[in-house]
């Protein structure tokens, strides 16, 4: 008999610590499906985030780093530039991305490390609490933002990946999202897209998905994904960027 | 071997890349700027990877990544910079992974100066970083031990898988002196005879896969992790304390001092036994640890029959190392200079014959 289907050669057979609803699960799939096809798991290397991720190594069964807050792009760099042949990429959250590693992410970029970089936003800091993220919407409680985030003293939502896109060294950047079953399969297509990019040596490349976070935006999983479609896809557009 | 003339920060990167480091990131600061620029120009050459940082913090964690893809890797700064390279030392130390990094101090706190200091001590031998942990901390005196720890400092890295620090000053860093350096045929890579990095990340192709990490979440994990931790610490301090002295079996007053202050005081020794003046030199070499064992071996009685002095270009920092190792059995006395003073000959001659008539 053929076989049509199988467990993910690339995830452990175990249980994840996420929250109900979560789209870190989904996400991890996504990836550890994406070098499956590739068949390049023991070519990999990863390099898991601080963040509710920080133990996606437990979850992923290839070789990967942890690296402090913020600074998985400074560490993804010296990987690949220590094995160029290796497929080396960074999982990391808003909080870890696009505010205390804004620097290192910047400048990997800018200097076109041929890098992979899945960006997880979920609007919101999930393992410490449900603090405001660069990426939270204004009007959005958290946290640290009781009454909504007020754009005159906290800013606006950040657009890293506009902003990455404007770099010459920045090959590919797309927005994606796991609000629906369509979407997720859209998802894969980029994450393949960015490690594709990679092995053939194209340069940086940067998923961003939008990911559910139900236990603090304190809704249920599934008005969660109603929230990415109707609220947060108007501050974040879905589709390529560059 | 053959001779030839080096700064000292010259010598450090030269004795890097001699000793098979290939993988360099740093950061622009003075005044260890040539550094830098000399593994910007070499590295290359050699095929091994340079890569100016985007900030001290940047080049910590590109030498923790290349490190644990098993490469020899090392950064440098001075002062300011080291204090923002803290965290990466520490989750290099958590992880268990070799480093070298090195530190050509300058006058502090905050901004200070660009004058040469020794006021980063407390901080380079007690961790700096967050943590129950301890960098090696080897201390250069002349631009020849600058180049030749390198070799050593990549040795000890990879022996212990921790991270070792370089510690100079400014002044070191920027003088110029004649260097035996080895010939390419001589020069043997420090991995030679060591266990091959079965940890490094290098994707996991007939094994199962490693993961790199300081994390240990679940209760009782870390408190083992960090017993591990001791258990290596104290065998460094058992096996690796290294120290230079002069004149111990008739000395009355022992000057203790390292790195370029220790060069100053040997002057100033050298014009005090010509007075006749019984004074000794104690020099550590490895500051963590501290070659305790030989203030141990020098007890005497009556206690006041011994005195130690400590001179230092900070105001009073290895002194306390050295207070626990005499631990009371003699006075132990001071001088020192800091914000870029440097103690003369002079000075510390006044200050062993004020000892001497008190």
């Amino acid at each position: 008999m053929k076989k049509l289907f199988s467990r993910t050669k690339s995830l452990r057979n175990i249980s994840t610590h996420y929250c109900p609803g979560c789209g870190h699960g989904i996400a991890h799939r996504l990836v550890a499906e994406a070098i499956d096809e590739l068949k390049v798991r023991q070519n990999t290397i990863g390099i898991a985030p601080v963040g509710c991720a920080v133990v996606a190594y437990d979850y992923w069964d290839f070789d990967c780093c942890e690296a402090a807050h913020g600074r998985a792009l400074a560490v993804a760099t010296a990987i690949k530039r220590v094995h160029p042949q290796k497929l080396v990429f960074t999982y990391q959250g808003d909080g870890d991305l696009a505010a205390i590693g804004t620097n290192e992410t910047i400048h990997a970029a800018n200097r076109g490390e041929n890098l992979s970089v899945i960006f997880i936003n979920n609007a919101v800091y999930g393992m410490t609490g449900g603090q405001m993220a660069p990426t939270t919407l204004a009007g959005q409680k958290t946290a640290t933002t009781p009454l909504g985030r007020n754009t005159q003293t906290e800013g606006y939502p950040l657009k890293i990946s506009e902003m990455l896109a404007l770099l010459p060294g920045v090959k590919y950047v797309e927005r994606v999202s796991l609000h629906s079953p369509l979407m997720v399969r859209k998802a894969k297509q980029a994450v393949l897209e960015a490690f594709r990019n990679q092995i053939n040596g194209v340069g940086f490349s940067l998923v961003e998905i939008l990911s559910p976070c139900p236990t603090y935006w304190q809704l249920s999983p599934v008005q969660s994904l109603k929230w990415i479609e109707e609220v947060m896809v108007k501050e974040f557009p879905i589709g390529r960027i560059k | 071997m053959k001779k030839i003339l080096l700064s000292g920060n010259d010598a450090i990167a030269k004795g890097a890349m001699d000793s098979g480091c290939r993988f360099y990131a740093g950061y622009p600061i003075t005044p260890q700027n040539e550094l830098t620029a000399y593994m910007g120009l070499h590295m290359p050459q050699e095929k091994g990877v340079f890569i100016q940082a985007e900030s001290e913090v940047a080049a910590i964690n590109m030498v923790f990544g290349a490190s644990a893809a098993g490469a020899l890797a090392m950064t440098s700064s001075s002062s300011p910079g080291i204090s923002l390279k803290q965290e990466g030392i520490s989750y290099i130390a958590g992880a268990e992974l070799p480093a070298v990094i090195v530190n050509i101090m300058r006058g502090g706190p905050g901004l200070g100066n660009i004058w040469p200091a020794q006021s980063d001590y407390w901080q380079a031998t007690r961790g700096g970083g967050h943590g129950d942990y301890h960098c090696l901390v080897l201390a250069p005196s002349s631009v020849q031990e600058a180049y030749d720890f390198m070799f050593k400092a990549f040795s000890l890295a990879d022996q212990y898988r921790n991270p070792v620090m370089i510690l100079g000053d400014g002044m070191l860093g920027q003088m110029m002196e004649p260097v035996s350096v080895l010939e390419a045929k001589n020069r043997k890579p420090s991995t030679e005879n060591r266990a091959p990095k079965t940890w490094a990340l290098t994707g996991c192709r007939g094994r199962n896969p490693n993961i790199v990490k300081s994390f240990y979440l679940h209760p009782g994990e870390l408190e083992k992790f960090n017993l591990e931790l001791q258990i290596k610490y104290t065998k460094i301090v058992k096996n690796e304390q290294q120290f230079e002295s002069l004149y111990l079996d008739d000395a009355e007053i022992i000057l203790v001092a390292y790195g370029t202050m220790a060069r100053i005081v040997k002057d100033a020794l050298k014009k005090l036994r010509l007075a006749g003046y019984k004074v000794g030199l104690i020099r550590p070499i490895t500051l963590w640890p501290f070659p305790k064992n030989i203030f141990n071996s020098l007890t005497r009685k009556p206690v006041n029959s011994l005195t130690f002095l400590a001179i230092e270009m900070s105001y009073g920092q290895m002194v306390d190392d050295v207070s626990l190792a005499v631990n009371g059995r003699s006075p132990v006395e001071f001088i020192g200079r800091s914000g870029g003073g440097i103690l003369s000959v002079g000075e510390i001659i006044k200050k062993v014959k004020s000892i001497v008539n008190k």
